[in-house]
């Protein structure tokens, strides 16, 4: 090993243990819930298609775990002309 | 009183297999009567590992089904006189180990034996929750790695979910075998820590097997690393992590390691 190399790589073991420790505190509390990011995206693409016409294609729902706080991040691509649906 | 163990980990190729033969050898070299018992269906290789592969006539699936009766199948080991195999089925469909079935045949091995070794199945399917189904006690075998302790993780949740005892209410004793360990990368820092692996799985230590050379050369011979009659580490360490399952206070050491463990993280206390 280089010396280069040696000041280079740093040890990987803590990394594991943070990215585990974050992990498993999802698992176990959304072990039941883990389909949770597509029931949002379902019933987020209903809620928007009763007042837009929308494209299920078209709606991005992501979720980034965190150690403090999680984010869900909702991205949707609405038609240009805006068609509004007529309410019932 | 019998006690059923179940050697799990939901990964394969963690040391299962090996922990079984080496944890069940090292407690019948004690005196107890034990049956070691391979719910691997389709995947057999605790015969292999005992070195038994040549005397499987009938296996769990034949007893379950009524086919054979238990004592005709239960093979008695070469060197030991307590120690005993019941193979699983390496042809027949895994369907046909109903949990009924099971359950008679676990009934059964409790009535003349001290200790009931189940060698659970990879995953987290039917197999591995019929194995670990009447078990009181389970060890959990995990590699100091991450998706082994995610794994375990998992397992852990199912021991205290879908087994007998956590149904009525009881809590199942399980306990942290960590297998493979290997000092030189501990050393490194490119391996979790002992203590790291305990603190996210939280459950007791019952020993640590280094990563050996001698668990290779056991297993091509067909012997049972405790049985390998060298004072080999992984053999000492299979037999002090049998002691403590016997309820003995052994010390424990990290492979590698001058110091012993102590502290909060290694009471011996089941989870
Ligand atoms: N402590 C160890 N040192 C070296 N090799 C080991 C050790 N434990 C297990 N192995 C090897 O790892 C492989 C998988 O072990 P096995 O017991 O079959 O795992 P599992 O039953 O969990 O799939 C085998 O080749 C075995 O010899
Ligand atoms: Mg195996």
């Amino acid at each position: 090993m280089s010396l280069f190399s040696f000041f280079q790589k740093r040890n990987t073991a803590p990394a594991a243990r943070e990215r585990l420790q974050i992990l498993l505190a999802h698992e176990r509390t959304n072990g039941e819930h883990s389909d949770l990011v597509n029931l949002l995206r379902e019933e987020i693409i209903q809620v928007i298609a009763r007042h837009v016409k929308v494209d299920g294609e078209k709606v991005a729902v992501k979720m980034d775990k965190g150690d403090q706080f999680s984010t869900l991040e909702v991205d949707i691509e609405l038609p240009a002309d805006l068609e509004r649906k007529k309410a019932a | 009183m019998a006690k059923t163990i179940v050697v799990t980990s939901g990964k394969g190729g963690v040391g299962k297999t090996t922990s079984t033969a080496a944890l069940g050898a090292a407690l019948a070299q004690r005196g107890e009567k034990v049956a070691v018992v391979d719910f691997d269906v389709g995947l057999r290789n605790l015969d292999l590992v005992m070195g038994a592969e040549r005397r499987v006539v009938f296996d769990l699936i034949n007893v379950v089904q009524g086919d054979a009766k238990l004592p005709q199948a239960l093979i008695r080991d070469k060197r030991c006189d307590n120690l005993f195999l019941l193979p699983a089925s390496q042809t027949r469909d895994k369907d046909n180990l109903t949990a009924e079935g099971v359950e008679k045949v676990m009934d059964e091995l409790r009535k003349d034996f001290d200790w009931i070794v189940c060698d659970s199945p990879a995953g987290i399917e039917r197999g591995a929750t019929l194995a670990m189904r009447h078990a009181d006690v389970a060890v959990v075998v995990t590699n100091p790695e991450v998706s082994s302790v995610r794994d375990s993780d998992r397992i852990i949740g199912l021991l205290d979910s879908k087994t007998a005892k956590a149904e009525n209410g009881e809590r199942i004793e399980k306990h942290l075998l960590l297998t493979r360990y290997d000092p030189n990368r501990a050393n490194r820092g490119d391996m979790l820590k002992v203590e790291d692996v305990l603190e996210i799985l939280s459950i007791p230590l019952l020993g640590i097997i280094p990563e050996s050379l001698e668990v290779l050369r056991a297993s091509n011979l067909g012997t049972p690393v405790t049985m390998s009659d060298n004072n080999s580490a992984p053999s000492i360490a299979y037999s002090n992590a049998a002691k403590r399952l016997c309820g003995e206070d052994v010390p424990m050491s990290i492979p590698g390691e001058k110091r012993g463990l102590f502290g909060k993280f290694f009471n011996r206390r089941a989870a």
